[in-house]
């Protein structure tokens, strides 16, 4: 029978046995609803109970809710028996508190005045009984009642050790809540020099809060650096006899080498001073000597704990990422631990490897394991360390080894899990199309893609694959034959149509001489698959088949037929109804000119960031192994989010303005803040996309910076450049205005004391009153964080706030300042109004203050439409017929400030044989007048 | 930091659960039982780390019982087995030679021990000396006060050997 020790509650055990007995779950509840009648009569019967009898009760309470019951009483029955003076009652009490915790403020208040009790108490016991409650629930009300007795139990002298841990710990837990708790000042060198304590527990429990400390403010904590390389040193050399109860196994205090070994990767570099730096390699050195020394037990414990030991050094090493000597032997140590029999070992080995992979020191050492990595990733039995094995293969992957890394994984993805296909796919066509040099292999590669695990291509994945084949002439003829081919077979993957059906109806001409593969042949080969496809393939078909006309008139009759088909030209499918009859309209009606023109070839895609690798990344955020330091010396052009999403098909935006062939033609993935569509119609589509994605895309240079273009449109990417990217969403509605912007952080670490600051003066801010929210200080890597920001127009104002972002990257400081998209013609409010009535208004300002003009060169070319354009998007009403000239755009709107509506009359008249532009403004508030027209200035 | 440790049975029963974050018991109800599906699923000779969410599963079997705990992504894997075995070790020293019935019926008591071990997620204290000392000395402050109600609650009926 189980042992029961001093306190043991009959009442209870029966219970738990009668609970056990239970045949059936019906039986079970039955039982403790009988139980919850009994104990509720009992808390509200007439006879007072003991304690004894309350902790047993209240025990059983804690058992049924365990069981996963719900309870809704007895809560000040467990906050009596906090108060017991007898210690079990307490305990059970703590312990009903700490797992059933309520947010009842009322209680609240008498649980904390029971733990204010007991931390008073000369019983260590009691104490940390109080301070172990107070962890447990960590909330803001246990920060706020206990913020200067904790710190002080932690670093006063009369504290014993054991209450010591608990108050580190305790400490920590709070801090992680309410990070303010902590004091400053004084109390840092305190607590640092916990790491010199005598007793190796309060070492251990102080780092665990040191390590939190560092993380929130790494300069005040830095002195904690010396200390801890010399602690560790200490251990290390230690021999397992010195730390007594410290040492596991036989190695000496596994877990205080592994936090302070993590301790210090908060900073990079380590440390700046020589000798600290030469310690700590040296005890580096040493942790990686032992791995090789034989073991000093055959446990599982043994090795567990110094190989802990040892992977935390390594992590270490990788983290510095500065002594190629250092790497290169823990490269060479994890290759030992890949044909280790522990399966656990081999899966931390591949993964620490995925990291030495990125490191230009390793690279080529991680590079020699690559047979045995090929090997785990077929053989090994778990699927998480063959999935581990791929991602190492990708890591590892470059140039040299591609074909053959890719061969391997093309070969294994034919029996591979389910569960990791998609991403061995994604992971495939990034290698290929990252390391071609021959682009024939690149098409061969991702058509064996879609043959062999078609399913789990992503659209992403074919959509790069044909951008990519129209990009390069060379490859052309070759893609458009081997889909030819590919689509012989019986049985070929949806997915395999789309492409073919694509890359045939541009190139298939290049194929055609071949009177295997003639027109007509291709024809009846793509159209034998149609009837077995979804609707947007069939939709995708008839695209073909109207370039198909144009390729080769020829066959004009055939098509014309399938379009005339009733299932095509009556198809309940909206999308194939109008793409087969104006297909077949334009088909019957275009000369062949016009047709020529209509289905010319497709342009070039803009280079860019390959979609798919988004998609990677956005999987398996900050874990995709980056091969990013190799990547500068790859000659392809890779330039950074910068995406389109505007490219349809020029056949058919002709054609067809649905959204259903954007998408299906836009062969890309827009990020997703990019086509926001505010309850202001001022950003309007054709001005979204020709300014966010217009030339600056293509641009190689690091940072992006879109400000001006903000003063038309409200929504798209603000700020760009290799570690960060903001986005900005906003709304206007009268005076008020609403900004989310978007911080997206686009690095592998995280990004810290990320710090934005308004920078708009005291006198400024009577006029546009800017509230921000705060941010977390710290960007997680790959991750996207959202700022709020409100404003409210008081009066009318010149300019616009800047924000200023500042944040640490890898250790350096980094800090810039961008103009918010806050001008003041955002309060805008477009006015209808006809001709008569604009030119009496316009005559009315007449007034020397309410007249502004200026005349600017236009920008080259003169672009009327483009004015329009932005025009439209700056938040007057655009209109037409009013001014005699039809070149000449005359805009109303009022703009509104809490104070007062501020009528405003603008006129822009081109002259194109000057290339000049003069704009005239009107308002009736001088301030306005000269505002918009400085804003209009130099901007067409 | 520790997230939550879960101990459960092979057939999948729910014998001890701690939490170091707070999560809605909506929420606890729904990981465990995704974890207890997933690990029990697995074979012997697997790995015992998983990536699951945006953390790691450590988890082993002693006997019919498994370990089970949610690390971070930074969270040394090897290290988190041994808390695991440390805290065999302390209930295998404080039932004597523990099973799975001693944690069912003397829950409380797994909890406390658990509680010396770590705290906040946190190890407190590594040494299985004092640790066990701690404990100890709570007995020996239980075992001065045990009260008249306490003889009552046995004294009507002599407690049956239970079935082990």
């Amino acid at each position: 029978m189980a042992p029961v020790r001093g306190d043991g509650m009959r009442g209870l055990a029966v219970f738990i046995s009668d609970i056990r007995n239970c045949k059936s779950k019906e039986a079970e509840v039955k039982r403790i609803n009988k139980e919850l009648a009994n104990i509720r009569s009992k808390f509200k019967g007439d006879k007072t109970l003991d304690g004894y009898q309350k902790k047993k009760y209240v025990c059983k309470l804690l058992f049924i809710f365990l069981l996963g019951h719900d309870i809704d009483f007895g809560h000040m029955e467990a906050v009596n028996l906090l108060s017991s003076n007898k210690y079990s009652e307490k305990q059970i009490g703590y312990l009903f508190i700490s797992v059933l915790v309520n947010t009842n403020s009322d209680l609240i208040r008498l649980i904390i005045q029971s733990i204010k009790n007991d931390l008073q108490s000369r019983n260590p016991v009691h104490v940390n009984l109080a301070l172990q409650c107070i962890a447990n629930i960590g909330s803001r009300d246990m920060a706020e009642s206990f913020s200067n007795e904790i710190p002080k139990l932690l670093v006063s002298g009369d504290t014993m050790d054991v209450v010591k841990q608990s108050a580190a710990l305790c400490l920590l837990r709070l801090f992680r809540s309410s990070p303010d708790i902590i004091p400053g000042g004084e109390w840092t060198s305190r607590i640092i020099h916990l790491l010199n304590d005598q007793h190796m527990g309060v070492v251990t429990a102080a780092t665990s809060l040191i390590d939190a400390l560092v993380k929130r403010n790494p300069d005040e904590y830095k002195g904690c650096v010396n200390l801890a390389v010399s602690r560790l040193s200490r251990i290390v050399t230690a021999s397992y006899t010195d730390l007594q109860d410290y040492t596991y196994y036989f190695v000496p205090a596994p877990w205080l080498s592994v936090k302070l070994l993590r301790l210090l990767q908060n900073y990079n570099p380590v440390t700046e001073e020589a000798g600290v730096r030469a310690r700590l390699n040296e005890t580096l050195e040493t942790i990686l000597n032992k791995a090789q020394e034989p073991p000093k037990s055959k446990k599982v414990q043994h090795s567990n704990a110094k190989n802990a030991v040892l992977f935390e050094a390594i992590n270490l090493i990788i983290h510095s990422d500065s002594e190629p000597n250092l790497l290169v032997r823990a490269c060479n140590q994890l290759g030992q631990f890949l044909s280790n029999r522990e399966t656990n070992l081999r899966y931390l080995a591949l993964e620490s490897m995925c990291h030495l992979a990125t490191s230009e020191f390793s690279h080529e050492e991680v590079k020699k394991h690559q047979e045995v990595v090929i090997l785990s990733m077929k053989m090994e039995k778990d699927v998480s360390v063959r999935q581990m094995a791929v991602d190492l293969l990708y890591a590892m992957c470059d140039r040299g080894n591609a074909e053959e890394i890719v061969q391997e994984m093309l070969n294994y993805l034919e029996t591979a899990d389910y569960s990791i296909r998609e991403e061995m796919v994604l992971k495939v066509a990034i290698l290929a199309e990252k390391y071609a040099t021959d682009y024939t292999w690149y098409v061969d590669v991702i058509l064996n893609l879609i043959r062999i695990a078609g399913d789990y291509v992503s659209e992403e994945v074919w959509y790069r694959v044909i951008q990519i084949v129209i990009n390069r002439e060379e490859v052309q003829g070759y893609a458009a034959k081997t889909v030819f081919e590919a689509l012989q077979a019986p049985a070929c993957h949806e997915n395999m149509v789309k492409v073919g059906g694509y890359i045939l109806g541009e190139f298939g001409n290049l194929i055609a001489g071949d009177s295997r593969s003639a027109p007509l042949v291709q024809f009846k080969l793509l159209h034998s698959k149609y009837h077995l496809c979804s609707p947007m393939t069939r939709a995708l078909l008839l695209s073909t088949y109207i370039k198909f006309i144009n390729l080769f008139p020829e066959i004009r009759t055939n098509i014309q037929d399938v379009f005339r088909q009733h299932s095509n030209l009556r198809s309940a499918d909206a999308e194939l109804q109008q793409r087969a009859s104006e297909y077949l309209q334009l088909s019957i009606v275009a000369s062949t000119d016009v047709l020529a023109t209509v289905l010319e070839e497709m342009p070039s895609f803009p280079e860019r960031e390959s979609s798919i690798l988004a998609v990677l990344k956005k999987k398996k955020p900050g874990r995709v192994p980056e091969n990013e330091i190799r990547e500068s010396k790859s000659p392809a052009p890779l330039t950074s989010a910068a995406q389109n999403n505007a490219l349809v098909n020029n056949s058919h935006s002709k054609l067809n303005n649905s959204n259903a062939n954007t998408d299906l033609l836009g062969l890309s993935t827009p990020p997703s803040n990019n086509i926001g569509s505010g309850s202001n119609s001022n950003s309007t589509l054709i001005d979204v996309l020709g300014d966010m994605y217009g030339s600056n895309s293509n641009n190689n240079s690091s940072a992006v910076y879109n400000t001006k273009k903000f003063l038309f449109k409200n929504n798209g990417v603000l700020f760009e450049n290799e570690m960060l990217q903001i986005g900005v969403k906003s709304e206007f509605r009268q005076n008020l205005g609403r900004l989310g912007l978007f911080y997206g952080n686009k690095t592998q670490v995280p990004l810290t004391n990320f710090n934005p600051v308004l920078q708009w003066s005291a006198e400024d801010a009577l006029k546009l009153n800017v509230q921000m929210k705060v941010v977390e200080p710290t960007l997680e890597a790959g991750a996207q964080i959202q700022q709020l920001l409100t404003a409210e127009c008081i009066e009318d104002y010149a300019d616009a706030p800047t924000i200023e972002i500042s944040f640490r990257y890898n250790g350096t400081q980094q800090k810039f300042s961008i103009k918010l998209p806050l001008s003041v013609n955002k309060f805008f409010e477009p006015t209808e109004m006809n001709a008569e009535s604009f030119f009496a208004r316009w005559k009315n300002l007449s007034g020397e203050q309410q007249r502004s003009q200026k005349v600017f060169k236009a920008a080259q070319p003169l672009d009327l439409p483009g004015a329009r354009n932005k025009l439209m998007g700056f938040g007057m009403q655009l209109l037409d017929q009013v001014d005699p000239n039809p070149d000449n755009m005359v805009c109303a709107g009022i703009i509104h400030t809490q104070s007062q509506q501020v009528g405003c009359l603008m006129r822009l008249e081109p002259n194109k044989q000057a290339q000049m532009f003069r704009l005239t403004v009107r308002a009736s508030k001088e301030t306005v007048t000269r505002e918009i027209c400085d804003l209009l200035t130099d901007q067409f | 930091m520790m997230l939550f440790m879960l101990l459960f049975s092979r057939q999948g029963k729910l014998r001890l659960q701690k939490w170091y974050m707070a999560y809605p018991d909506k929420v606890k109800k729904k990981i465990t039982r995704e974890l207890v599906t997933t690990i029990l699923a697995r074979k012997p000779k697997m790995c015992s780390f998983l990536e699951w969410k945006d953390c790691k599963i450590v988890y082993k079997r002693y006997a019919s019982l498994y370990f089970c705990c949610a690390i971070e992504q930074n969270d040394n894997e090897l290290l988190t087995l041994e808390i695991i075995h440390r805290y065999v070790e302390l209930l295998d020293k404080y039932f004597g030679s523990v099973c799975e019935l001693d944690i069912i019926f003397n829950f409380e008591k797994a909890y406390f021990i658990l509680d010396e071990l770590l705290i906040g997620g946190e190890i407190q204290e590594t040494s299985k000396k004092n640790v066990l000392k701690a404990i100890a000395s709570q007995d020996l402050l239980q075992e001065d006060e045990t009260p008249q109600s306490f003889f009552d609650d046995h004294g009507w009926a002599k407690l049956a050997p239970m079935q082990k």
